[in-house]
């Protein structure tokens, strides 16, 4: 069926992204720069407005539809992919946004995010990560590291946590990246590349719980050490980090490690050339395991982005083919189908 | 050639049984089909082990095929088998209880060895021993005649041993006088990429046939003339099948794609499998991950505009229940089928029972209202899933389908409905977007506008927190909750004011009304007809909506003395109408896995009114 659209009438703007709800998160919270962010990169994608909706589960993150001014869906906790996949493959002309928490995605949601990302319907994936619960107040997350110590866990926490860019990989992910909360121009790029990308794009953004986990990525966001701690990813550049731009990331076996590029045992040559079009995800496995290592800066950026079939389409393409094979659907001859008799 | 005797009857009830390797269901099936064919009314009843294979032979892996065949319209698979036939000591020893007292017993002779009469946990051969001399005992080599009608095939002797289901098949076309054409083409087509096992089945069934023909084991043939059914053109029809065609024909009618989110789940399978067929009419079938992103899928594809359905059986309804919530809240258009099974938990996978009626009404959190119509019977589900379309559409809810075993995996003949007098399902877009709101009502039936994504000027959100009426933002006012819960509830009610008269099969007041819904429908409307011939003031109501219930419900209950309500459950229905009406209604409950006979109904009412004509049964 036909969908009433008409093309908007000027260029649009963030404000036209805002909603007239009063947005309530604590004050602080690092979901008010990602919505700013997403706000602001939404005018440059070139789609109507109309054609977004951005469902969300259960969470503080996923209040985020009721902040948009757009089609939103806050459904429950865990399974906003299955209802994207529903929204997707109903309309594929929609621009499918999931927004979800480390607890919402990884735990009680972790079949869906899976099977959305093994399908590659094409969705944007937005997970907000703070490694702890924050709408029920402060228990340990999926994404916690061992020891945490929170109301659910007074001796720390005994599991080991999940590495969701490890996860997405481990599922066939063709696109993947990784975010800072506080780093609003590598957002908007990120968010740019997720928007362009055909398939599941699933971003991870550190994400700072003022209340319940303060701080959790202070080493990364803040303006003394975040040079030293992370990496950006760059298609087709060496990997060079630290506030001088005086260290590098150089493969030892499957091992990466982090060289001195003034000591003059190495030179940029040496480094890793990132390829985020590599049909091979191994690369794109073992910077996601770099975060992991503490002698290792955190990655940031894109990954990986590979083009490759979205179940969407696929369904729609296979309608299409059916109904050339076999001709339109004609209801009246289905139902006088196989033998029939007549009683006068 | 023998003189037979030629015994006309009015029905009669066969049961084929055998191990769940021995193609029972497809035999009985065969039957079924070439029985309605030739113009017969027919019931079925599949009995299946929900092992995919147990050992051969045991009673564990014992598969039946009931049949009732009918030369008048008949409602139920028969209470009691006139002809059994069993395909070795196992299936025997499972089925003979059924069997009636001089009913015709037809076994395969060469399995009742020391073997089997072992893993049938027979201390002595029954075939030798007299426990069978109630019955009409044919004791047939089936395995070594088939082989014999094989020998020039070339087949190895497994191969041939296989085919022995058609060799009884053809018996009982001789005994029945049942035409073969239909059959053989079956087998053709079946089989058109191996011809070689279309011919040793095509052999096999006429070597029953012809064994019949030229053995004289038989005394007597029974003829059972075509039924008076109502004129028109018809076709069989199972169950699960015909759900799939309503949900075509309504998304057809309307004019819109159609998702079904479905995730694999015994007996309610056949659906998502029907529906994966029709492709070309737009159908997306998507097979998810699990129960809850199937109900979450088509929930998200109903939010963008598709007519959305979503399919499962008892435990699958169980994880349904959080996102059938949402579309309460959200108000979307949804429509969800339970085949019932025995329960609780796994229970009886492939066994029916309606006893998910209180988790269909009741199993959710907070006051969350959604009406709910059951099928009665396998071509009756055609219309009750087209009628949940229409309603899910016209209020903006979800609807709940309650099928079941019995009636999907049932099949019997169906008067295919003309495509022109299908009630119309509107779906109206043209919604004001100067004035829009979410959740502003329509008078009459307090309906939400379905705006869909990608309508300009209409962004909104919707979600699983309260919405404030007409605005549709998060709201936390007490007021305003207590308020939608009553709207929710309003609109649900107001559903009953598109049903007409409640119809009342008899007098519409009298001693007693039996008071069914589902799949007991046959087994209640022979037992009430039997009983009305009798003399007995005994009417009937079967309701077709369990909510809302029909308002003028409460009236005709009041009619009679006494209410009696059949269910295969421990009373379900039976609290709903006590509660509701305030009534001391009678239960008759059943929970084996097995539908009703209408003999154990009939009884039952001849009991209430004490014995009526002198007698019970």
């Amino acid at each position: 069926m036909a969908i009433e659209t008409e093309i908007s009438p000027k260029p649009l703007t963030k404000s036209d992204f805002e909603s007239d709800q009063e947005v309530r998160w604590c004050p602080g919270c690092g979901d008010y720069a990602i919505l700013a962010q997403v706000q602001r990169t939404l005018p440059d994608m070139g789609i109507p407005k109309e054609k977004y909706v951005f469902v969300s589960g259960i969470g503080c993150s996923s209040r985020f539809p009721y902040y948009m001014n757009t089609y939103g869906f806050h459904t429950i906790h865990g399974r906003a992919p299955a209802f994207a996949t529903g929204i997707k493959v109903a309309n594929p002309d929609l621009s499918v946004w999931v927004i979800s928490g480390d607890g919402d995605s990884l735990s009680i949601g972790g079949n869906h995010f899976i099977h959305a990302i093994r399908r590659n319907i094409d969705i944007k994936y937005l997970l907000f990560n703070n490694r702890i619960y924050g709408l029920t107040k402060g228990q340990y997350s999926p994404t916690s590291e061992i020891g945490k110590i929170t109301k659910s866990t007074p001796m720390g926490s005994l599991e080991h946590p999940f590495n969701p860019l490890a996860v997405a990989l481990g599922a066939g992910a063709s696109f993947v990246a990784r975010t800072l909360d506080r780093d609003p121009k590598a957002m908007v790029e990120v968010l740019k590349a997720a928007g362009q990308h055909r398939g599941t794009a699933f971003i991870e953004i550190y994400q700072n719980c003022i209340i319940f986990n303060d701080g959790a990525f202070t080493q990364l966001t803040e303006k003394e050490t975040k040079l030293d701690n992370t990496i950006l990813l760059e298609h087709g550049k060496p990997l060079v980090y630290g506030k001088n731009k005086d260290k590098g990331i150089k493969l030892d076996g499957f091992k990466p490690v982090s060289v001195s590029l003034t000591d003059g045992k190495h030179s940029v040559n040496d480094l890793l050339i990132h390829d985020v079009k590599s049909k091979d995800p191994v690369l794109a496995f073992i910077y996601s395991q770099m975060t992991e290592d503490p002698t290792l800066p955190t990655p940031v950026g894109v990954f990986r982005a590979v083009e490759n079939n979205c179940y969407d389409q696929d369904v729609k393409t296979q309608i299409a083919f059916s109904k050339e094979k076999m001709g339109k659907g004609n209801l009246k001859d289905l139902l006088h189908k196989g033998d029939t008799w007549i009683v006068s | 050639m023998a003189v037979e005797s030629v015994l006309n009857l009015e029905e009669v009830t066969i049961r084929l049984a055998g191990d769940s390797g021995d193609g029972m269901q497809l035999v009985g099936t065969e039957l079924t089909n070439t029985s309605a064919l030739f113009g017969n009314d027919v019931g079925t009843l599949p009995d299946y082990p929900a092992e995919i294979r147990a050992p051969a032979g045991t009673l564990a892996g014992v598969s039946g095929f009931q049949l009732h065949i009918g030369s008048f319209d008949i409602h139920t698979p028969g209470d009691e088998v006139d002809v059994l036939v069993a395909m070795n000591p196992a299936a025997l020893k499972a089925n003979i209880k059924a069997l009636k007292p001089n009913g015709v017993l037809i076994v395969n002779a060469e399995s009742f060895d020391e073997k089997g009469l072992k893993l049938a946990a027979y201390t002595a051969n029954p075939l030798e021993d007299g426990s069978l001399s109630g019955y009409q005992l044919f004791r047939v080599e089936m395995s070594s005649h088939t082989k014999a009608a094989l020998r020039e095939t070339g087949l190895d002797f497994k191969s041939m041993e296989r085919c022995k289901n058609f060799f009884a098949l053809g018996m009982i076309f001789w005994l029945f006088n049942r035409p073969m054409e239909y059959t053989i083409k079956f087998i053709e087509d079946k089989f058109s990429k191996k011809p070689l096992l279309a011919q040793a089945n095509i052999l096999a069934l006429k070597g029953g046939f012809a064994y019949c023909e030229a053995t004289e084991a038989f005394v007597n043939k029974y003829e059972i003339n075509p039924a008076k059914l109502a004129p028109g053109k018809y076709r069989n029809l199972g169950g699960n099948e015909a759900i799939g065609l309503g949900f075509v024909a309504a998304a057809q009618k309307a004019g819109l794609e159609l998702f079904l989110g479905s995730y694999p789940i015994t007996p309610a399978s056949d659906i998502l499998h029907t529906m994966a067929k029709f492709k070309n009419f737009g159908v997306k079938t998507f097979q998810a991950e699990d129960e809850i992103a199937a109900v979450a899928a088509s929930i998200g594809a109903a939010y963008a505009g598709d007519i959305a359905v979503t399919t499962t059986s008892g435990p699958g309804m169980c994880l349904k229940s959080e996102a059938i919530n949402l579309a309460i809240m959200t108000e979307l258009p949804l429509v969800i089928v339970d085949v019932q099974r025995a329960g609780p938990s796994t229970g009886l996978p492939t066994k029916t029972e309606q006893a998910d009626l209180l988790q269909a009404l009741y199993g959710r959190n907070g006051e969350s209202p959604i009406p709910i119509i059951a099928a009665s019977r396998p071509a009756d589900c055609f219309e009750v899933a087209y009628e949940a379309i229409r309603i899910a559409i016209r209020y903006m809810t979800p609807v709940i389908v309650l099928s079941d075993g019995y009636i999907g995996n049932g099949a019997e003949p169906w008067l295919i409905p003309e495509v022109e007098q299908l009630p119309a399902i509107n779906v109206d877009r043209h919604i004001n977007k100067d004035q829009f709101y979410p959740y502003q009502r329509t008078e009459d039936t307090l309906t939400r506008p379905w705006a869909i994504p990608g309508m300009a000027g209409l962004e909104h959100r919707i979600g699983g927190l309260e919405k404030k009426n007409i605005m549709g933002t998060v709201n936390y006012e007490p007021e305003n909750h207590e308020y939608m819960c009553r709207i929710r509830a309003e609109k649900v009610h107001r559903i009953a004011n598109e049903f007409g008269p409640t119809e009342i099969s008899g007098a519409d007041s009298g001693d007693l009304l039996v008071l069914g819904w589902g799949g007991t429908y046959g087994a209640i409307r022979t037992a009430v007809e039997h009983c009305m011939k009798k003399g007995m003031k005994v009417s009937r109501v079967h309701l077709r909506w369990i909510n809302p219930l029909p308002n003028d419900l409460g009236d005709i209950l009041k009619r009679f003395k006494h209410v009696l309500i059949p269910e295969i459950n421990l009373g379900q229905l039976s609290k709903v109408i006590r509660s509701e009406y305030l009534i001391d209604a009678i239960g008759l409950n059943k929970i084996s896995g097995l539908p009703f006979n209408s003999k154990e109904i009939e009884n039952k009412i001849e009991a209430i009114l004490g014995g009526s004509n002198g007698h019970r049964n």
